[in-house]
């Protein structure tokens, strides 16, 4: 908070512990948001839950029901953006990928109403299959980008993102990472909510739609438009040349990585530093970092969208620059302060003499026996999970073919991989197990089975089935109905209580469509109807159901 | 004032209950805070690690670099020596001595009792049968905290109203009981 602020102006504000998910979310209700979009996914999935949670979007009935799956909830959002009011959809980020088309898209429609597309990336994959960078999806639908180094910034970074998409009339990004998501902080906030925007409609009407026509017309002025995101970056309030008095090093520290850099140097630091936080890039402060130093080192979160960006294919800058393509820093793995240290220490010999350990460390008495004594916890599946009673089932199901294939999916029951079960062959993005099982069925694969929980099923599995539907394919699906979304804490499911409705009017033979509850009693039954649909040759549909064990205590525990 | 804390676990046991009280506690004290937290896969079963850091001047970055905290804070032995190389020279580890096993190999118990009380500063004791005794078994988390409360640079009345912070919306009793097993762990590392 600026120390100078009149104190009346204390008054309206409140200091309070957010992670940096609930900071965000928080910001937007506090800038006049109409309607919140998602479908959960780690580490986003706070955002819209604080919104579910909070009293003055309730008391103003903002939007904060689940969607099926990210790009349904782009496009939800891009709707209200439509009619003029303030909007935001957030995700993880191979939910992106999901939501791709719509949001590349929406940067050639525009926004109208500000929208913040909020992708939360997971470097370490601490929770995910990859450690793809947002970063890149923004530049290549050529939308400004806001990247928080603080819980305060993504606070702050709603209203303005808000504002910006209004004066730049584009979606803009928030990227976010796994260390900002779910890390607590004081932040200080507004005690009360700026009005919503009124329904307004486009001024552009021709923009929103987009024939080939239109759309030539929109792209040029797309692109013309990225000076005008470029001035933002220079003169935004997030990007900061901060200047140090030592010119044999200059460092370019993004979001969080800017954190890492400055914990090096509690003294404060030498070195002139460029924090960057919103992009495009803004290449005149870039510049002025390179005239005031010999070499320049790249620190950012992530994939090196920066560095890259600086050193082109034949590294031709005019200043060295050092980070993760030259192996000062790791290309895996989310940045930490041992590594930024490292990295600058490399740099600088004599950071790193003065940082080198004088003391012997506590460990180093016991490290010999480290290894023999701390030996990895995997997650496990909950005692009491129905997952558990239809892998049980279907390993017993299958046990007596010689090659049998099961296609997993993206949930809880994904650690049906592991020991005691390693029950599944593959893992690769939500629903892919049904397309997967079915392009196996169609090389000829016998048995091929398909595993997905109910709410993976209605975000991607629902048109992988109307394939196999259309061609009667010999395959077995397994939708393991546990009636939430189970790996990201139990949100409701789109699904729940249709799931049977869903897959007969998709076409499924009713002769083959199956339910029965996933319980250790059960365990004949299923196994008996898993071994039989196998030796159908056609599409069958088993719908195993169980309430989550986490969410029916919850349940139990509200009476 | 700084305190940089590692609190380790399994995923259920309840160490982030700690980390929000200390949080509620140091906001109250107009700390500065950051608690980096995992969420998602890890809790099912695994391990469960945050990075806790309280401190009177602004903080720069979430994760606390190894080497350098100043208490580790575990539920279960094995976690707290998963976390040892993030320890100071001068730090100290706070842990309950009871495995909790749901692993099919889990290391030989006396061994990594042997490793901890090698280790210059250490507090380790049966924290659920001290929670037993004092409150309730389930309290065993606010033994911990209570054990660990002599090292951190927080009065523990503060900390006892953290704890009715957090506890409050869940009844009186329910706070009665966890700073009952708060005092009882404090007291039993003191007479260490």
């Amino acid at each position: 908070m600026n120390e100078n602020m009149p104190t009346d102006c204390y008054q309206t504000k409140v200091k309070r512990l957010l992670l940096g998910d609930e900071a965000l979310a928080l910001g937007a209700i506090n800038a006049g948001l109409s309607g919140a979009y998602a479908y959960p996914g780690t580490p986003s999935t706070e955002i819209l839950e604080f919104v579910q949670g909070n009293p003055i979007a309730r008391d103003r009935h903002i939007h904060s029901h689940w969607s099926s799956n990210e790009k349904t909830a782009v496009e939800e959002a891009l709707g209200m953006s439509f009619c003029g009011k303030r909007s935001m959809v957030s995700m993880k980020h191979v939910g992106l990928n999901v939501a791709a088309d719509a949001f590349v898209n929406s940067a050639m429609t525009g926004a109208n109403g500000g929208m913040l597309v909020i992708s939360a990336d997971d470097p370490s994959m601490h929770s995910s299959q990859n450690e793809q960078d947002s970063r890149f999806y923004a530049r290549f639908a050529m939308t400004p980008c806001l990247e928080p180094s603080n819980q305060q910034e993504a606070y702050d970074m709603a209203a303005y993102g808000f504002t910006l998409s209004e004066r730049l009339r584009i979606p803009v990004m928030v990227r976010l990472v796994t260390r900002l998501s779910h890390s607590r902080a004081e932040v200080v906030t507004d005690s009360t909510a700026t009005a919503e925007n009124k329904l307004q409609y486009p001024d552009n009407p021709r923009q929103w739609v987009l024939m080939p026509g239109n759309s030539r017309i929109r792209n040029r002025q797309l692109i013309a438009d990225q000076v005008k995101m470029v001035e933002e970056s220079a003169t935004s309030p997030f990007n900061r040349l901060i200047p140090g008095t030592d010119t044999s090093l200059g460092i370019i520290a993004s979001g969080i990585a800017y954190n890492y850099v400055m914990e090096c140097f509690p003294d404060g630091c030498p070195f002139t530093v460029l924090k960057i936080s919103q992009y495009p890039l803004p290449r005149k402060l870039v510049s002025e970092l390179f005239d005031k130093c010999d070499r320049v080192m790249v620190v950012e979160e992530g994939q090196p969208v920066i560095e890259q960006t600086l050193r082109g294919l034949l590294d031709t800058t005019v200043r060295p620059v050092l980070g993760k393509l030259d192996g000062y820093l790791p290309r895996t793995g989310e940045l930490t302060p041992d590594s930024v240290a490292e990295a600058i220490g490399k740099a600088l010999p004599s950071f790193a003499a003065k940082h080198a350990a004088d003391t012997p460390h506590p460990s180093d008495l016991i490290a010999g026996k480290l290894k023999d004594l701390v030996v990895p916890r995997p997650p496990a599946l909950c005692q009491g999970c129905g997952h558990r009673d239809v892998y049980a089932a279907l390993n017993a199901a299958l046990k007596d073919y010689a090659t049998p294939k099961v296609f997993g999916d993206i949930g809880c029951y994904t650690l049906g991989w592991l020991s005691p079960f390693n029950a599944i062959d593959t893992c690769l993005d939500m629903g892919a197990s049904i397309t997967m099982a079915k392009g196996a069925a169609d090389a000829g694969q016998h048995p091929s089975v398909a595993i997905i929980g109910d709410s993976t099923f209605t975000h991607s599995g629902m048109t992988g089935l109307l394939d196999a539907v259309n061609e009667n394919t010999p395959m077995t699906v397994i939708i393991s109905d546990n009636l939430t979304t189970g790996m990201t804490g139990g949100q409701d499911s789109q699904g729940t209580g249709k799931l049977e409705a869903i897959c007969l009017g998709l076409g499924v033979d009713p002769a083959h469509l199956h339910t029965i509850n996933s319980l250790p009693k059960t365990f004949e039954e299923m196994k008996q109807i898993f071994g039989s649909e196998f030796e159908y040759r056609g599409l069958s549909v088993i719908v195993a159901r169980r309430e989550c064990i986490q969410t029916a205590r919850r349940h139990a525990k509200k009476g | 004032m700084k305190s940089d804390i590692i609190l380790a676990g399994v995923g259920g046991q309840g160490i982030l209950s700690i980390a929000t009280i200390l949080g509620a506690a140091a906001l109250r004290d107009n700390l500065h805070l950051k608690q980096a937290e995992v969420h998602g896969m890890s809790q099912r079963g695994g391990d469960v690690m945050s990075c806790l850091r309280l401190s009177s001047d602004p903080i720069a970055s979430d994760i606390i670099p190894t080497g350098k905290a100043d208490l580790i804070v575990a539920l279960e032995p094995m976690e707290a020596l998963r976390h040892i190389s993030w320890l100071s020279p001068q730090g100290r580890v706070v842990t309950s001595t009871v495995p909790f096993v749901n692993i099919p190999d889990y290391p030989d118990q006396q061994q990594i009792l042997d490793a901890l009380a090698e280790l210059p500063n250490v507090t380790a004791f049966d924290m659920d049968e001290v929670a037993k005794e004092s409150a309730t078994l389930r309290a065993s988390n606010m033994v911990l905290l209570g054990a660990a409360s002599p090292y951190i640079d927080l009065s523990p009345e503060k900390i006892e109203a953290g704890i009715a912070a957090v506890f409050s919306p869940k009844g009186e009793k329910m706070v009665e009981t966890n700073i009952a097993a708060f005092r009882a762990g404090r007291a039993k590392a003191l007479s260490l």
